[in-house]
């Protein structure tokens, strides 16, 4: 506790630097990860950042220095090289996308390798510290890389602001773009750009395995929670800030932590707690919204028995067996008498000593499973001329899904029929 | 893609097995990544298709979260771990000759790395030839396959298994980046030369084994990492099999289209 207030506290400069510096980089590089996850590009940010080794090097050989801003227009020139190249190789051949991917990512990293060995071997004492492009250095940032973070972070954010509108239809339309003049070469050309200014920038406090998670790990995650964009944005920014801070405070508690892959480790469950359980889109909500439709349909389908029992005999409200339901629908056994006590405690039927029984109001849902069924068979055989010996199948999936709105259109459209296909009654 | 995830998410298979053993003896080694490149496998596949995750975020999420796994686990452990950073993202090829494997009694067999990966070598070509009617029609129509009899799931893992175990071996030697490059490099290289399969695979063969001598010479003239200059030349290869391929260069489209 005492940690967690010194940490929290800001007193310490260098915790002050690597925590902004953190934050700044994690939000600004999930806000352009949003818009390469939506092209389904997630990938190429992984491309760029194997892509930036070579251009570290070839800068620092030309210029003998370690000037920061030569180092990373160096990076920013082959990052932004790799990503024309897999355009190019994938527009040009039958080589596929991620092939593509794959190889220009690991050819540009493999000259990175032989040109940093070479500058290595070659005993320049300046070399050293080069390495930290491959590995970052999340937790020695120092005011000079915050400001570097900060501009960058700013400017990734002001243009996202500003061109806010091209670049959602970009991810959504390009098509639509493309046909009200949209300039949508261009626009490709600025997302590449954000993208390789987000990972030439980060690279140096993740490293270049990781950096391709904090463009699309948070992303996906923010996906998950909404469907639109401004709230994802905001959200991945959150999300990746979150993620940067908890990164930070652990390196803080434990110095011999890495900050970049706590990070990463920490942005990564936030990403999975999100596929399982966000409302709506989460693994597990749709799992249960599996379950209670499965439910659903097993409730009306035993009240349609009920309802046809009823038919047959001419007598809705007396008592069927368990043998007597099942004789036209073969249920299991578990399963149904399962669904029959749901349906008892929802006031449906009633339990009697040998059997159950309909009430009023589950003759009235069943009434009403019959007959959607039986008019979606008429409309079937009207209006798509099926034979009405075809229709039953499909009949029985539409009768669980069809909306009051729905229903009244059909009987308008039939003409309010009285008999289905098969000359039974419609009720 | 796949290959380059598992090639990074394999790390923490090799930490945990070098913890449990304490040496660096390859057999568990290649145990716990073989079991690591399968569980990637399966959790790319799992997030892809139950929790719905468009396909390459699920690729980049699963790697880049078992790699911050492997890095951290690392530094957790580092007194006791005998493996840093820049071993596992780029290797030394050259350093295999110095890691003899010596019997008890002092017989020398020769670098322990040619051993492993001879075995490996050996255990994939042997998986190639028996499993090459599956394998090719898995590839191919996995709709034909799954007609036939063949579990596609099963070789898929199968495959995915002879990725990791591929990834393991090389990773002492080139690591986990650079061993993307040689898989992916000459096989796409191949592809653009040829359409048919085993041609395909002969010819990445031995433009494997060239881009190998040819990068060695470049790494000692520049007195730089072999396994970066093998890198840069499969990528060469690939550019001049881009643009003259006779089928499907660059340059004799064009030239095809003006004929034209």
């Amino acid at each position: 506790m005492k940690e967690f207030l010194e940490f929290f506290s800001f007193a310490d400069a260098n915790i002050r630097y690597v925590t902004i510096g953190s934050v700044l980089l994690a939000s600004s590089s999930a806000v352009v990860g949003c818009f390469t996850l939506l092209r389904k590009r997630a990938l190429v940010g992984d491309a760029v950042a194997h892509s930036v080794l070579p251009g570290v090097c070839l800068a620092f050989i030309v210029s003998g220095t370690k000037n920061p801003l030569i180092l990373l227009f160096g990076a920013f020139v082959t990052g932004w090289l790799s990503l024309i190249l897999i355009d190019y190789i994938t527009s040009r051949s039958r080589i596929k996308e991620d092939t593509a991917i794959g190889l220009v990512l690991s050819v540009f990293f493999g000259i990175g390798i032989l040109l940093l060995t070479s500058i290595q071997h070659s005993g320049n004492a300046a070399q050293s510290g080069l390495d930290k492009f491959l590995f970052g250095k999340a937790a020695s940032l120092v005011g000079e890389d915050l400001i570097v973070f900060g501009a960058v972070a700013v400017l990734l954010l002001i243009t996202t602001i500003l061109f806010y509108k091209e670049l959602k239809l970009l991810c959504f339309d390009v098509t639509f773009a493309k046909s009200i003049g949209f300039p949508v070469r261009s626009l490709e050309l600025l997302l590449t750009t954000l993208t390789v200014f987000a990972v030439v920038v980060g690279i140096q406090a993740v490293g270049v395995v990781l950096m391709a998670a904090m463009l699309i790990t948070p992303a996906a995650a923010a996906r998950f929670w909404t469907e639109r964009l401004g709230v994802m944005l905001a959200l991945a920014a959150v999300i990746g800030a979150f993620s940067g801070i908890s990164g930070a405070f652990v390196s803080y508690t434990a110095p011999a932590m890495p900050t970049g892959p706590w990070i990463v480790l920490i942005v990564s469950m936030v990403a999975i707690l999100s596929f399982a359980f966000a409302p709506k889109r989460g693994w597990v909500a749709r799992m249960l919204r599996r379950r209670h439709n499965k439910i659903q349909i097993l409730e009306e389908n035993l009240l349609k028995l009920f309802y046809q029992l009823g038919e047959q005999h001419e007598d809705y409200f007396s008592n069927r067996t368990l043998d007597n339901i099942l004789t036209r629908r073969n249920i299991p056994k578990t399963q149904a008498l399962n669904g029959l006590s749901k349906l008892k405690r929802q006031g449906y039927i009633q339990r009697h000593p040998d059997g159950w029984a309909l009430t009023r109001e589950g003759e009235i849902r069943g009434k009403r499973v019959v007959r959607l069924h039986r008019l979606w068979e008429l409309y079937l055989t009207q209006y798509l001329q099926l034979a009405s010996d075809h229709v039953h199948e499909d009949a029985e999936t539409i009768e669980h899904i069809i909306t009051p709105e729905l229903e009244q259109k059909l009987m308008e459209e039939l003409n309010y029929p009285a008999l289905d296909p098969h000359h039974t009654k419609i009720p | 893609m796949v290959g380059d995830a598992i090639s990074h998410a394999v790390l923490p298979g090799i930490v945990i097995a070098f913890l449990f053993t304490g040496s660096r003896d390859s057999i568990p080694m290649i145990i716990g990544a073989g079991l690591l490149g399968v569980l990637t496998t399966f959790l790319i596949e799992f997030f892809h298709r139950y929790a719905r995750v468009q396909a390459d975020a699920s690729i980049g999420i699963t790697f880049t979260w078992l790699f911050a796994i492997g890095i951290i686990l690392i530094s957790v452990f580092a007194g006791q771990v005998d493996l840093d950073q820049d071993c596992v993202l780029y290797g030394e090829i050259a350093y295999v000759p110095l890691d003899l494997w010596l019997t008890e009694n002092g017989l020398s067999f020769g670098p322990q790395t040619i051993w492993t990966l001879g075995f490996v070598t050996i255990l994939i070509i042997a998986f190639i030839t028996f499993g090459y009617k599956e394998l090719f029609l898995t590839a191919f129509d996995p709709g034909y396959a799954a007609v036939i009899g063949i579990s596609t799931t099963l070789w898929y893992y199968l495959l995915m298994t002879a990725v990791s175990l591929t990834t393991v071996a090389s990773f002492e030697s080139v690591g986990a980046i650079l061993v993307v490059a040689f898989l992916v490099g000459p096989p796409a290289t191949a592809y653009l030369l040829t359409d048919n399969f085993k041609t395909m695979l002969v010819l990445s063969v031995i433009i494997g084994i060239i881009a190998s001598i040819v990068g060695y010479y470049l790494a000692y003239w520049l007195d730089g990492s072999i396994a970066g200059a093998i890198a840069t030349v499969t990528g060469l290869q690939f550019a001049l099999a881009f643009l003259f391929s006779p089928t499907h260069g660059q340059l004799f489209k064009r030239k095809r289209t003006i004929a034209v």
